[in-house]
C-alpha cells in the first residue's frame, strides 16, 4: 500500500471548461483557481465561516483535502509539503479560533521563508469590526509574519486575488501569504473570470540579475583570498541552485559550510564540505568562519545562531553576501560586496567566470586537519541507548536517501549533526522560529508531496505531545511516516541549559505523566514499536521499515546526554565547549 | 565613520489599500525604529497615498529602513527627502488662554510669525501656524507664558526642491 496520494483530476478538458466565464460563488471560484494554480492537497479544519467553501468541496476529488485534528497541524503540514517540494503549500481555517490556531505555523514559515497561502474563513463583511461570534483580525494579527496578506472584499477580486497570493508566496524571497474570505464573499455570486495571465504589482518586483560589477568584485576577492570560505543557507535549496553551487564549489575549491536550512543543499560527503557552523556546529566550520580572509554567504542570512557574539564574528574576512533578500544585506553585519539577485541566478553567472582560488591550498590542508581532529563524537554504550547511535543506525539504514523531518531540540540537532544529506529537500526542520510540534505534521505534509519516498520523522518526547493527535491522519489515509520519538523523559534541550548555565537547577523539565507512546500510536490505528537498547532499536527499525504504513517507534535513550560541540552564548563561535571529559 | 543620530525625513509612496498604514507603522515598531511623526493624504496619482514619516537613527538605520519598507507589497517608492534640498511644512492648532486684556500682546507675537487666528472665546484664542518644525517650535514657546490649553500638531509633510 502506499499513501493515498492526491489524484488529480484538473484535466485539459476541465480547464478548458473553467475557462469559460460562468456564474458561480466565491467558494466555487476558490476552488478553480486553486486548481488553475496546480495545487494538489490541502489541509484544513472546517468551521462557520468556511462552511461555503467546504460545502463546494462536498464531493469534489480534484485535490486532496487532509482534515487534521488541529489548524497547527495543517499548517505545519503544508509547511512541510511546501519544504518538501518547492511547489506551494496550501491551508484552510476558519475564522477566529481556527485562524489564531494557525498563527504559530505562519511565523515558522516566514522566518524560514517557506511559500505558503493560507486561507482564512471570516465572519461576514457586515460584521467585520462588531466583535462578532468567533470574529478575529486575523490580517493584523498576521500582518508582522505574512509576506502579504489580503482581506477579500468583493468576490470579483477572488480570481486575481489568488493569482496574485500564489505568485507572491512562491516568487522573490518566498514566504507566507494570508487570504481572509468573510463568509458572505465565499457564498456571493458572480462571473467567474479565470486568472492566468502574468502578474503585473507596481511594488512588487524582486530582483533576479545580479550587478555585473559586484560578480567582478567577487571573482577578483576570490582571486587574492588565502582563506576563502563559502557560507550557504536555505536560498540554495529554496532557489534549486545546489547543482550550481556544486560546480562553483569545485571549480574554485573553496570549503564550504551549511547553516541548519541550508543542510542538502550540497553534498555531506564531500571533502569541501566542513558541516555545519554556529552553536552545535563543527570544530572545522566555527574556526574556519573565524579565520577566513573572504567570507561568501549564498543564501544565507546572519542568523546569530550561527553568528555567536556579532562583534567577534568573522573578525578578519570580508563580507561577500549573496541574498535575493536586499533587506538581508547589511542587516546583522557589515558587506563589503553586496550581491542582491536569485542565488542559482548568480552562481549561474559566476560559474562562466570561475577560477580556482590558487592561494587557498595551506588553507584547504589547514581545515583538512580540523575536519580530522575534531569531527563529531560522543560516548558510545552498551548499557544505554545513545540518540546519536540511533541517528546513525536511520542514517546507515537509509544511505541519506530519506525525507527526515525533525522537531526541535536536542534530536535536532543530532539528526542535523549525523545524518547526512545529498539531496536538496530532504531536510524538514524549523529553523528560524524553532517550532516545537512542527515535526511530525510536518512529515504528513512531505509525505504527500512525495509519495514514494521514505519519510522519517524524527521528534523529542516532549514536541510528539504537542501535535500526536496527528497519528489519526496517518492511519485513516495510511500515509507511511516512520515517526520516531526521541525519549529521554525530559525536555532535553532545556535540560542541557539548566547543567551548563544555570548550574544543574532542573526547573520544570521533567515529562513524567506522558503517555505510553506504543499504546498511544496504536490507540490511533498506527503500528507502535520500543526499543531499549541497539539490538531492539535496530530490530524495531527493521520491522518499521519492513511495515507498509505509518509506525512510530519510540527509543528510550539516555537521559543524561548533551549536545556538543556548543557555543555559549554571548561567546564567538570559536569558544566551543568540546564535551570532552578531561 | 562615527554613527550619527540624525533626523530623516522619507517620503513613502502607497498603494491606497485598506491596512497599509498599519502595515508601514507597525514595521517600525516591530523593528525598533523610531517614528517621530507620519503624515498620510493623497498623492498626484489615484488610488496611490504619499506617507511622509519623519524618522531618526542613524545611516545604517535609515538604510534598513528603506529596505524593509521595500518589502512590503504596497510600497511603491521610498524617497530619503533630506538627502536633498526639501521643503517641510507642518501645521499646529494652539488654543491659548487669552483674557481681553492679554490679547494685543499676544496678536502681536501672532502677526510676527504670520500665524492667524481662526477662532475667539471668551477667554481664548485658537492660533494657527504653518511652518517648518523650528518656526512651530519657537512659537509655541512664545505662547506658552500665556498658558497653553490644547495643542495639535499635524507633523511634517514634505517634498524635494525645484522639479526633480
Ligand atoms: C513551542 C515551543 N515551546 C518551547 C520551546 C523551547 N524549547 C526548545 S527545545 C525544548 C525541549 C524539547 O524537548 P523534547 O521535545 O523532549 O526534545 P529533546 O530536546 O529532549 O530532544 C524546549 C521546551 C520551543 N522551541 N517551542
Amino acid at each position: 500500500m502506499s499513501a493515498q496520494i492526491p489524484n488529480v483530476q484538473s484535466t485539459d478538458e476541465l480547464r478548458e471548461k473553467w475557462m469559460k466565464p460562468e456564474v458561480i460563488t466565491g467558494s466555487e471560484m476558490l476552488l478553480r483557481s486553486l486548481l488553475l494554480e496546480g495545487v494538489e492537497c490541502v489541509f484544513g479544519y472546517p468551521g462557520g465561516a468556511v462552511l461555503y467553501i467546504y460545502d463546494a468541496m462536498h464531493g469534489f476529488d480534484d485535490f486532496k483535502h487532509l482534515l487534521t485534528r488541529h489548524e497547527q497541524g495543517a499548517i505545519h503540514a503544508a509547511d512541510g509539503y511546501a519544504r518538501a517540494s518547492g511547489k506551494v503549500g496550501v491551508c484552510i481555517a476558519t475564522s477566529g479560533p481556527g485562524a489564531t490556531n494557525l498563527v504559530t505555523g505562519i511565523a515558522t514559515a516566514y522566518m524560514d521563508s517557506v511559500p505558503l497561502v493560507v486561507i482564512t474563513g471570516n465572519v461576514a463583511t457586515t460584521l467585520i469590526g462588531t466583535d462578532a461570534f468567533q470574529e478575529a483580525d486575523i490580517t493584523g494579527i498576521t500582518m508582522p509574519i505574512t509576506k502579504h496578506s489580503y482581506l477579500v472584499r468583493d468576490v470579483e477580486d477572488l480570481p486575481r486575488i489568488i493569482h496574485e497570493a500564489f505568485h507572491i508566496a512562491n516568487t522573490g524571497r518566498k514566504g507566507p501569504v494570508l487570504i481572509d474570505i468573510p463568509k458572505d464573499v465565499s457564498a456571493a455570486k458572480s462571473l467567474f473570470k479565470p486568472h492566468t495571465e502574468p502578474v503585473m504589482m507596481r511594488g512588487y518586483n524582486p530582483r533576479v540579475l545580479p550587478n555585473k560589477l559586484q560578480l567582478d568584485k567577487l571573482h577578483q576577492a576570490i582571486a587574492e583570498a588565502k582563506r576563502p570560505l563559502i557560507l550557504a543557507g536555505g536560498g540554495v535549496v529554496y532557489s534549486g541552485g545546489h547543482e550550481e553551487l556544486l560546480k562553483f564549489v569545485e571549480t574554485t575549491g573553496i570549503p564550504i559550510t551549511t547553516t541548519l536550512l541550508g543542510l542538502g543543499g550540497f553534498p555531506s560527503g564531500h571533502d569541501l564540505w566542513i558541516g555545519m557552523p554556529g552553536m552545535h556546529g563543527t570544530y572545522a566550520a566555527n574556526n574556519a568562519i573565524q579565520q577566513s580572509d573572504l567570507l561568501i554567504s549564498i543564501g544565507a542570512r546572519f542568523d546569530d545562531r550561527v553568528t555567536g557574539k556579532l562583534d567577534g564574528f568573522a573578525p578578519h574576512a570580508r563580507i561577500a553576501h549573496i541574498d535575493i533578500d536586499p533587506a538581508e544585506i547589511g542587516k546583522n553585519v557589515k558587506t563589503d560586496i553586496p550581491i542582491v539577485g536569485d542565488v542559482k541566478t548568480v552562481l549561474e553567472m559566476l560559474n562562466i567566470e570561475a577560477g580556482h582560488s590558487s592561494y587557498a591550498d595551506e588553507w584547504r590542508t589547514t581545515i583538512a586537519g580540523w575536519k580530522k581532529e575534531k569531527p563529531f563524537r560522543y560516548d558510545d554504550s552498551e548499557e544505554v541507548l545513545k540518540p546519536q547511535w540511533v541517528v546513525e543506525m536511520l542514517n546507515d539504514t537509509t544511505r541519506g536517501e530519506a525525507i527526515v523531518t525533525t522537531d526541535v531540540g536536542q534530536h535536532q540537532m543530532w539528526a542535523a549533526q549525523y545524518y547526512r544529506f545529498n539531496k536538496p529537500r530532504s531536510w524538514v526542520t524549523s529553523g528560524g522560529l524553532g517550532t516545537m510540534g512542527f515535526g511530525f505534521p510536518s512529515a504528513i505534509g512531505a509525505q504527500m508531496a512525495n509519495p514514494e519516498r521514505l519519510v522519517i520523522s524524527i521528534n523529542g518526547d516532549g514536541g510528539m505531545q504537542m501535535c500526536a493527535q496527528e497519528l489519526a491522519i496517518c492511519a485513516i489515509n495510511n500515509i507511511p511516516v516512520k515517526v520516531v520519538v526521541m525519549n529521554n523523559q525530559v525536555l532535553g534541550m532545556v535540560r542541557q541549559w539548566q547543567e551548563l548555565i544555570y548550574d544543574n537547577r532542573y526547573s520544570h523539565i521533567d515529562l513524567s505523566g506522558s503517555p505510553d507512546f506504543v499504546k498511544l500510536a496504536e490507540a490511533y490505528g498506527v503500528k507502535g514499536l520500543r526499543a531499549t537498547n541497539k539490538q531492539e532499536a535496530a530490530a524495531a527499525w527493521q520491522e518499521a521499515m519492513d511495515t507498509p504504513g505509518p509506525v512510530l517507534v519510540e527509543f528510550v535513550v539516555n537521559k543524561h546526554e548533551n549536545v556538543y560541540p556548543m557555543v555559549p552564548q554571548g561567546a564567538t563561535i570559536d569558544q566551543m565547549l568540546m564535551g570532552d571529559k578531561e | 565613520m562615527i554613527p550619527t543620530t540624525l533626523k530623516h525625513t522619507i517620503a513613502v509612496l502607497v498603494n491606497d489599500q485598506p491596512g497599509v498604514l498599519q502595515r508601514v507603522s507597525g514595521l517600525f515598531g516591530r523593528r525598533g525604529f523610531n517614528i517621530e511623526s507620519i503624515t498620510v493624504g493623497q498623492s498626484e496619482e489615484a488610488g496611490l497615498s504619499r506617507m511622509v514619516i519623519v524618522t531618526t537613527g542613524d545611516e545604517n538605520t535609515l538604510e534598513q529602513v528603506e529596505k524593509q519598507l521595500y518589502k512590503i507589497i504596497d510600497v511603491i517608492k521610498v524617497i530619503d527627502l533630506s538627502s536633498r534640498p526639501m521643503v517641510a511644512r507642518e501645521l499646529a492648532l494652539i488654543k491659548v488662554k487669552a483674557e481681553p486684556a492679554e490679547r494685543p500682546e499676544i496678536m502681536g507675537v501672532i502677526e510676527t510669525f504670520r500665524a492667524a487666528v481662526v477662532d475667539i472665546g471668551p477667554s481664548s484664542l485658537m492660533v494657527q501656524v504653518v511652518g517648518d518644525t523650528e518656526k512651530i517650535d519657537a512659537m509655541i514657546e512664545l505662547l506658552k507664558p500665556y498658558g497653553i490649553r490644547e495643542l495639535s500638531r499635524t507633523g511634517a509633510t514634505a517634498m524635494i526642491r525645484g522639479n526633480v
